[in-house]
């Protein structure tokens, strides 16, 4: 399986969107915001940072970027596609997911390991987690707020698309603690921890086992590499 | 040349830490009376040509589409006037017609 990651200007973490798909037994494939092509992967991943130094919004500009077409066509024919930080503010500002991300609602940037729970297993990026399982990820960003209004907050939860919900804390003023969610057809998730930086020992969150051991962020790529083989 | 302000504020029933940090400042700095404040954007489109009907339909799109995003801000007013650039020049240009009238410095000044 080939996964794409989009290098924008100002992303901060492909390179290690890109460790975390190789070792989850996939090829990553490096792609340029600034390209119409999508090389013939078979998902995608919009990775953390600061696009264009988050002027406008944050992920605005990146959402205009040129190949934002293609990527906007291929979610709509059900490619996987994942937004972490930065990429889930790019999906909402692109329309692929709903609500939109704010300031933290403290006023602070925000860096700690976050223990969040997911809610819906049924998506391409988390069918490898039990549901209601609890997974501890790295979160790191200073507008996490999630927003939507009242009734696209009911919708979103009848229709089980709060893939992942804040546990313990809720870092950044998200309503309904929400961390994540997903489109109708569950093959586009935007959330805003960062499952990329706790797939490989010695670089993840501390767990009880051992400091620096976590790595519950592996699963979103697994996932998403398994749901391929099945369907091959 | 023409200037078109667009006036963008975040939704009036979201929190707005920005605004809630300065109205922090306000009130630790002895500036009292002021019960919230809210910091918004505005935006200032240039154009060469006329501002016509076209113009505004596609000022009115860029603002809703691009310069906002409705699930967490409003476009709060669409205003065209003059360039602060251009008020500058105004100015400048109006003195300089006034120059050769001559300038009479009062007793003292020295510069």
């Amino acid at each position: 399986m080939r996964i794409g990651v989009i290098t924008f200007p100002g992303s901060l973490d492909d390179r290690d969107a890109q460790r975390a798909v190789r070792l989850a037994g996939a090829e990553p494939v490096a792609l340029w915001h600034g390209s119409h092509d999508l090389e013939g992967v078979d998902a995608l991943i919009l990775p953390g940072g600061f696009s264009y130094g988050d002027y406008l919004r944050c992920g605005a500009i990146a959402s205009l970027s040129p190949i934002m077409t293609e990527v906007v066509d291929a979610a709509n024919r059900g490619m996987p596609v994942l937004g972490i930080c930065n990429g889930f503010q790019m999906l909402t500002e692109a329309h692929l997911l709903e609500g939109g991300l704010i300031r933290n609602d403290h006023g602070s940037f925000i860096c700690r390991d976050q223990v969040l729970r997911v809610e819906n297993t049924s998506t391409d990026w988390t069918s490898g987690f039990d549901a209601g399982q609890e997974i501890t990820i790295p979160l790191k960003n200073g507008e996490g707020g999630f927003i939507a209004d009242d009734g696209t907050l009911d919708r979103l939860e009848g229709e089980g698309r709060v893939v992942f919900r804040y546990v313990g804390v809720n870092p950044n003023g998200s309503l309904r603690d929400i961390a994540g969610i997903s489109n109708a057809r569950g093959n586009v998730v935007g959330l805003m921890p960062h499952p990329e930086h706790a797939v490989e020992p010695g670089f993840g969150p501390d767990t009880a086992a051992a400091m620096r051991s976590g790595v519950d962020g592996l699963g979103f790529f697994t996932s998403v590499v398994q749901r391929a083989l099945v369907e091959a | 040349m023409p200037t078109i302000v667009v006036d963008v504020m975040p939704k009036a029933e979201l929190l707005d830490p920005q605004g809630k940090a300065v109205a922090g400042a306000l009130a630790r700095t002895g500036h009292t009376g002021f019960t919230g404040v809210r910091i918004g954007k505005r935006f200032e489109l240039i154009v060469d040509g006329p501002v016509d009907d076209a113009l505004k339909a596609s000022v009115q799109q860029i603002a809703e589409e691009i310069l906002s995003n409705s699930v967490i801000e409003d476009v709060v007013g669409i205003h065209y006037e003059q360039s602060n650039a251009e008020l500058a020049e105004e100015a400048a240009r109006a003195a300089s017609e006034h120059a050769d009238e001559g300038y009479v410095a009062p007793a003292g000044e020295t510069h």
